[in-house]
């Protein structure tokens, strides 16, 4: 059993009721914590096959932020220019199509490459991840 | 102009749409009033928004995506440059090629003779990261490209000849 490491990385969201919908109920991860404190709410989800990992769900703006930091995050968020994120599956063409099935809003199609399959999708709020298909 | 920060989060969102569009098709033509479409803006806000927003015009945005995709395939595979230049959004070989050089500053064929020696190297970086890293920095226009290095050609001459 791992008890070093990451535990929590997270990606900046517009709305974290939207982003919980999404990461849940479209892309299939479930939720670690969702824990609120005043107008403060700590939310991370994970995914079902990698319990010792974290994915954070945050929203700009105070304590950590003051308004004008807070809106140029969302929109460096909204321009999808915050760091490509890799989400691993077994089949790449499977899990698109049930992704896209959900209304998933995908970049790119599947395509074979490099030995493997990738295909592209964004959250919300802009967050760009590639679905890359675990090489065997 | 205002800032990158002034532009509204929602409609930046929907701007990104219209980038994704080109990025998984950049072959296809895509004249404004179709990205406006997109972006579910009018033409000409859409044009001015997207320059703000990602810094550069939308058509130049998808010149350096065509190249992008070119260059990947001439290191990734055995395609003739010919084709490569059709599949990749080109009316004409002359086209491409002049764009390609202007561009990137070398000819089709020594990217694919260097990118061959460089490929091994690349397997274990997504590619996303890796089409991102050889995207050409496409800054200024490649009309005002090409009219600086005739500058340059011809200052090199006057040096010569004096």
């Amino acid at each position: 059993m791992m008890s070093q490491g990451v535990q929590v990385a997270g990606v900046y969201v517009r709305d974290q009721d939207e982003a919980l919908k999404f990461y849940v109920d479209k892309v299939g991860f479930r939720v670690h914590t969702d824990v609120r404190n005043g107008d403060y709410r700590w939310l991370t989800v994970q995914h079902p096959d990698q319990p010792s990992f974290q994915l954070g769900l945050f929203v700009p703006g105070p304590p950590a932020h003051d308004a004008a930091t807070a809106q140029t995050l969302r929109a460096v968020v909204a321009k999808g220019a915050m760091p490509p994120l890799v989400l691993m599956v077994d089949d790449c063409r499977a899990a698109y199509e049930q992704m896209h099935g959900r209304g998933v809003e995908f970049t790119q199609e599947p395509v074979d490459r490099y030995g493997t399959v990738d295909a592209g999708f964004r959250d919300p709020s802009g967050n760009g991840w590639k679905l890359i298909q675990a090489r065997r | 102009m205002g800032t990158d920060a002034s532009q509204d989060p929602e409609l930046l969102r929907r701007l990104l749409r219209a980038k994704d569009r080109m990025d998984a098709a950049s072959q296809e033509d895509w004249p404004v009033h179709r990205l406006a479409r997109v972006s579910g803006v009018s033409a000409a806000h859409f044009a001015r928004s997207f320059k703000q927003a990602f810094g550069v015009p939308p058509h130049r945005y998808l010149l350096t995506r065509r190249i992008e995709r070119a260059s990947a395939l001439l290191r990734d595979t055995d395609l003739p440059v010919t084709a490569i230049a059709f599949q990749t959004g080109w009316g004409s070989l002359g086209t491409f090629g002049r764009v390609f050089r202007d561009v990137t500053g070398h000819t089709p064929g020594t990217v694919r003779s260097r990118g061959r020696a460089a490929a091994r190297e690349l397997g274990r970086v997504p590619v996303c990261a890796l089409n991102a890293a050889h995207r050409p920095d496409l800054t200024i226009a490649v009309s005002e490209k090409r009219r600086r290095a005739a500058g340059r050609i011809k200052a090199s001459r006057e040096k010569e000849a004096s």
